[in-house]
């Protein structure tokens, strides 16, 4: 347990000395609320969605998480590089520990990055219908940290260094945040894209949070949280094992 | 303490370690020596269950790596040959760290944190983030964190390169000492011949993944008939230059310097 808690804190420690970089974090998620949240607004509005900077903001709260959480997991790679990882791997303590550790503290990380950007859309005019569902909201962001958090264990233990980072971002990440309806609703998408969206795990992190922020989820909240329930285990169980394989 | 069978490592085409064996006894030091790129490093990330042996049998304590990993792992403690340090965390909490992986029981892990970082001297920087130390300050470090626990093996890979005499000296006082006062038995490589002549008890020499001698340094020198053990390596191993290729730990140590990533 006890080196369970001690990566964990290590995490955090990580993060909050990472002032700079904290900062360098908000630009996108910042960029894709003002400029995207108040330049589609009329549109949308004509549509008769009502305000599009509502709508936006779970979605780039959503997208903080995935990125922050993520990018914990190939953290690995950091460490494997630096040379931390080998560290712990030789350590009297079962790789299973110390997997959960690192997800842990990367989940945590995340969702205090995701309660940051919650901040600022509070700050920049969102308002949730009910304020009393804002703590579950807080467990949907959990859920997606941990989901992506165990993904990117998952992927950053079968990655041998750093050149494969570029395809990840480019072929996996970017496309969970598009595909997530981060962006747009999900009713009334053409066939192929409401396949692809239905697969991506963070559809339902966001639609999760919309069903209890704003009522106007798609899936519904029992079933967005079933869905990412389901994906949490199977990635945190893929990354564990994949971990438990690492060689150096 | 150690026992080695018949050990194959091969990556690919290219055998790294080719069928060796070797003994170390209970409270032995042994140094394993050969040039760059013969196997050693190779060879103690098998012993220390960082890498699954091709073919061939260990043992530490009794204990086969592979299948008993964690048991394996409470008995040895390493330093390693590249950084291992957290950068971020300070020399203090990398300590902790380690301590707590270990289960140094907290107290213990206090005293001897400040014993050994006040040996090493670096006390007064405890509270300093590592990646601004200097790198012989991060590689006594390493060396300090070795000493935390004590366990019935320690692995020294190339323990004294970039350290000043000074901090040499340190060294290899405090492992005759753990050797002798502990029992510890000592697994180390150097490329410095006059330290292992001074403190290995025996000596085995390694080419091209296969051992080419072993005994005491004085058996050693006298199976070659050469006055210094750098005389024997030479003799043994021969004159030409080794290149180890560059690792892809080194390649990537370019690639983050390139993209001017010290981000994690």
């Amino acid at each position: 347990m006890s080196a369970i808690y001690i990566l964990w804190l290590r995490e955090l420690k990580r993060y909050t000395r990472s002032r700079a970089q904290i900062i360098a974090s908000l630009g996108q998620p910042m960029l894709y609320l003002l400029v995207l949240g108040f330049g589609l607004s009329p549109v949308f509005k004509r549509a008769g969605y009502g305000s599009y900077f509502q709508f936006i903001a779970p979605g780039v709260i959503g997208m903080s998480v995935l990125f922050s959480s993520i990018f914990s997991g190939l953290g690995l790679l950091w460490d494997r590089q630096f040379g931390f990882l080998k560290e712990t791997l030789v350590a009297p303590v079962p790789r299973l520990q110390i997997m959960i550790g690192r997800t842990l503290g990367g989940a945590t990380v995340a969702v205090l990055q995701g309660l940051l950007i919650t901040l600022v859309c509070v700050i920049a005019g969102f308002r949730p219908v009910h304020l009393s569902s804002v703590p579950v909201a807080l467990g949907f962001m959990l859920l997606i940290a941990t989901v992506f958090a165990g993904l990117g264990v998952a992927v950053g233990s079968s990655l041998q260094d750093m050149q494969g980072f570029q395809l990840i971002m480019n072929f996996m990440v970017m496309p969970i945040f598009f595909l997530s309806g981060a962006l747009f609703p999900l009713d009334g998408l053409p066939k192929v894209l409401a396949a692809a969206t239905m697969i991506d795990p963070l559809s339902y992190g966001i639609d999760g949070m919309r069903s209890v922020l704003l009522d106007k989820g798609h899936y519904g909240a029992m079933i967005d949280f079933e869905v990412l329930a389901a994906f949490a285990t199977v990635f945190i169980v893929l990354g564990a094992y994949r971990f438990s394989k690492i060689e150096i | 303490m150690i026992q080695v069978r018949n050990l194959v490592k091969t990556f690919g085409t290219f055998t790294a370690v080719n069928d060796i064996s070797f003994d170390v006894a209970r409270g032995e030091i042994f140094a394993f020596l050969g040039p760059n790129g013969a196997g050693k490093t190779t060879t103690i990330k098998m012993l220390t269950t960082m890498l699954k042996p091709t073919s061939g049998a260990i043992e530490l304590d009794g204990l086969n790596p592979q299948t008993k990993q964690n048991e394996a792992r409470q008995r040895f403690g390493i330093v390693f040959q590249d950084p291992s340090l957290d950068g971020d965390l300070t020399a203090a909490e990398n300590m902790e760290i380690h301590g707590v992986l270990y289960h140094v029981p907290r107290k213990i892990r206090q005293q001897r944190t400040e014993e050994l970082l006040k040996l090493f001297e670096l006390w007064d920087r405890r509270g300093e983030q590592v990646k601004k130390f200097s790198g012989g300050m991060k590689r006594r470090l390493e060396i300090a964190r070795g000493f935390l626990h004590t366990p019935k093996i320690l692995f020294l890979d190339e323990p004294t390169l970039g350290l000043d005499p000074q901090s040499r000296n340190q060294l290899w006082g405090h492992v005759k000492n753990v050797n002798e006062k502990e029992g510890v038995t000592v697994f180390l490589t150097t490329h410095y011949m006059d330290e292992a002549d001074r403190v290995a008890h025996r000596i085995g020499v390694i080419d091209h993944g296969k051992l080419v001698a072993q005994g005491t340094p004085k058996a050693i020198k006298e199976q070659t008939e050469t006055q210094s053990l750098e005389d024997a390596f030479l003799k043994l191993t021969g004159s030409t230059i080794r290149d180890e290729s560059a690792g892809s730990a080194d390649q990537m140590r370019q690639f983050a310097k390139m993209w001017g990533g010290s981000k994690r």
